[in-house]
């Protein structure tokens, strides 16, 4: 028994499908502008936001129930909608269920907009919303775990479909640029004020981003050639410091070498790594020595924060599939934003779009609380 | 073999129970955020990082340190013990103390030490730094305490040798009330006797067990 | 600068939430990190807010906070010299 990866969608300021944002990513675009709107935040600042207009837009197309639904839902349904559209796979089915990614959810519901119920600030409210749109009989389950709530579920999806329940799940995350999250990130002294440098000598902070992201992944007897496989996931906690990555990247060390085993790939078979890589002084340097610990030095690594922002919940999907399809394409992306190099340990992180056989990758992912993630993909 | 259950506490009106007995308990005239500070207090533990916590944070940091003193450390690994959390509120009772802090553009000073807890997950890395725990993690958000899920991710996670241990179960709370049950489970070969298999059945009987 | 020394105290006791400490318990020269106080990253971010929302003072380069928060007296010293009045 194999899972596959059929099928996704993007939403981010770089396009809305998963086709537009890889050409975008491939010429190392970058979607990180100054936004000035004093409901976000009281001066001028760096964010990577959707399309507002655009994406109205598509909303009155797609949404034919006429359901009323808060800008972060918009962008769940449209891109689940528009990944489903490219599969046969029925999302009303018990042998269907949904996983919802996301660290802050309808937040800016903490202020009530008329004609949306309140309690979609719940997160589980907000899954169970995206659930009865669709008619799935399941429970949406949610999971909100910082910034790697994307890559655990995208594991934790593999997970389920290694049970006997499930046929397919549907893996849909987002996040958004809100007041709340600009000034906590903002006191935090994190962000950038240019797009962000991620590996870079001169990197001074992340810059934030929004965006929603779906991939659908099936279990198959069968796998072709070509597919792209799940083949391993973990995480792991640093137990050091609740904001501070650790000196010694033990948590994504770990991480790392248990999604390693369960795949049971060995360092020199990884062809390449996308990287969690916000650009904060602190995080890229804990990845250099996390990669250089395990013996992945020579595996060329990339980021996507320099394009997209960092977009919280939604950033292990979107980031996922993008690396997906730079497997199909056996082209690694470029890192936007990176000149220099200038970590703790030795990395060879890509400018340009590098052609290389992609067979087996790895994803990683940190956060707050001391959260690691890591998954290796594979080629058949 | 099915991972065995070795320890649980539960929080709840104002009373602290282990292994199903009450062990701490304040009148119903107390605040609940007070007792929980007493019942911090009460287990002997000299920790100031805990007073700078959310108040989920203190809940979940609370059981866990209840229910490790049951625990015989020295019969795990913390290196491969993992901390497997669900809620119903996320941190919401915290994201609406971080939004009074930005509300205003007049009085506009958000506090990085009340932002960095609006993530249900920091309660776990409190946890897991206290502790020595950097095995997996997870953090779901549930309308109620989900037995069948708990069960079928972590036993998973002990059939994938991914963990050795686990503390795993429910911290929930709203400006109204405050539950926590908050368990231990292993696989290994020379558990306890009175130990209980990690079965839906039996987490849901735990669950319950201080509600009559 | 006493009156301004023990305000201090009493208002980093507060928004540190720091339990079992009184006023007293601190001296003024002593290290606010590591050692003394044994105050974190986040309290040296929350002491930034304290000093704009309490004295209006803002600190544009965060690396000048080493400095300024070594101790209770570094504090009050930077705000005598900053305070707008």
């Amino acid at each position: 028994m194999a899972v596959r990866f059929v099928s996704s969608n993007i939403i981010s300021s770089l396009g809305f499908s998963t086709e537009e944002n890889f050409q975008n990513l491939l010429q190392a675009k970058i979607g990180i502008q100054s936004i000035d709107d004093p409901l976000l935040y009281p001066t001028p600042f760096l964010a990577a936001c959707i399309h507002q207009a655009e994406l109205e837009k598509r909303w009155i197309e797609t949404n034919q129930k006429e359901v009323a639904a808060s800008r972060l839902e918009k962008m769940l349904i449209l891109s689940i909608t528009e990944a489903l559209s490219k599969t046969k796979i029925d999302i009303s089915s018990s042998r269907t269920a949904i996983l919802l990614s996301t660290t802050k959810g309808n937040i800016d519901l903490l202020n009530p907009i008329e004609s949306i119920d309140p309690e979609r600030l719940l997160l589980w409210k907000l899954g169970e919303f995206i659930g009865h749109y669709y008619g799935n009989p399941n429970p949406v389950r949610v999971i909100s775990i910082a910034c790697i709530s994307g890559v655990l579920a995208i594991n934790t999806a593999a997970m389920m479909l290694k049970g006997e329940r499930y046929d397919h799940i549907i893996v849909v995350g987002g996040d958004l640029v809100t007041r709340f999250v600009v000034s906590g990130f903002m006191s935090f002294l994190s962000l950038s004020e240019t797009p962000c440098k991620p590996f870079d000598r001169d990197r001074d902070g992340l810059s934030l981003g929004e965006a929603a992201g779906t991939l659908i992944l099936e279990k198959t007897s069968f796998p072709e050639k070509g597919d792209i496989l799940f083949s391993g996931g973990a995480t792991a906690n640093d137990a050091n410091h609740i904001s501070g990555p650790s000196r010694t990247a033990e948590g994504s060390v770990i991480a790392i070498q248990n999604a390693m085993t369960e795949a049971g790939f060995a360092a020199k078979d990884i062809d390449h790594i996308n990287a969690h890589g916000t650009a904060t002084r602190y995080n890229d340097d804990m990845e250099s020595i996390a990669i250089q610990r395990l013996g992945l030095s020579e595996s060329p690594v990339n980021s996507f924060k320099g394009s997209w922002g960092h977009t919280l919940g939604a950033a292990g999907i979107i980031e996922t599939t993008a690396l997906i399809e730079s497997m199909k394409a056996n082209t690694i992306l470029p890192t936007a934003g990176f000149h220099s190099p200038g970590t703790t340990e030795n990395l060879i992180v890509t400018k340009k779009p590098l052609s290389k056989p992609l067979n087996t990758c790895l994803k990683l992912a940190s956060g707050f609380g001391g959260c690691n993630a890591a998954l290796v993909l594979n080629k058949m | 073999m099915t991972p065995q259950i070795t320890a649980f506490c539960h929080i709840k009106k104002n009373q602290v129970f282990l292994n199903g007995k009450s062990i701490f308990s304040a009148g119903p005239e107390v605040d609940m955020r007070e007792f929980v500070k007493a019942a911090f207090r009460n287990t002997g533990t000299k920790y100031p990082k805990f007073f700078k916590m959310d108040d989920y944070s203190k809940l979940g940091f609370l059981a866990a340190e209840v229910l490790m003193k049951e625990v015989d450390v020295s019969t795990i690994e913390a290196k491969s013990t993992g901390i497997v959390l669900s809620n119903n509120h996320s941190t919401l009772t915290t994201d609406q103390l971080f939004q009074e802090s930005i509300q205003s553009d007049e009085s506009f000073f958000p506090s990085p030490s009340v932002f960095v807890y609006t993530l249900p997950n920091i309660m776990a890395g409190e946890i897991a730094i206290r502790h020595h725990f950097t095995g997996e993690n997870a953090f779901f958000v549930s309308s109620a305490f989900d037995p069948d899920w708990h069960t079928f991710y972590i036993n998973q996670l002990f059939d994938s040798k991914k963990i050795s241990a686990c503390l795993s179960g429910w911290v929930e709370m709203d400006d109204q009330s405050l539950d926590a049950f908050v368990y231990f489970v292993e696989k290994g070969n020379d558990l306890r006797n009175e130990s209980m298999l990690h079965t839906v059945e039996e987490l849901n009987n735990l669950y319950k067990i201080n509600d009559k | 600068m006493e009156a301004l020394i023990e305000k201090l105290k009493e208002q980093i006791i507060k928004q540190l939430n720091l339990e079992d400490i009184t006023p007293a318990d601190i001296n003024e020269e002593d290290s606010l990190f590591g050692e003394g106080l044994g105050l974190d990253s986040i309290d040296a971010l929350e002491l930034i807010v304290l000093l704009e929302k309490e004295y209006g003072i803002r600190i544009e380069n965060p690396k000048d906070g080493q400095k300024i928060f070594f101790s209770i007296k570094t504090m009050a010293e930077f705000i005598q010299e900053h305070q707008k009045k």
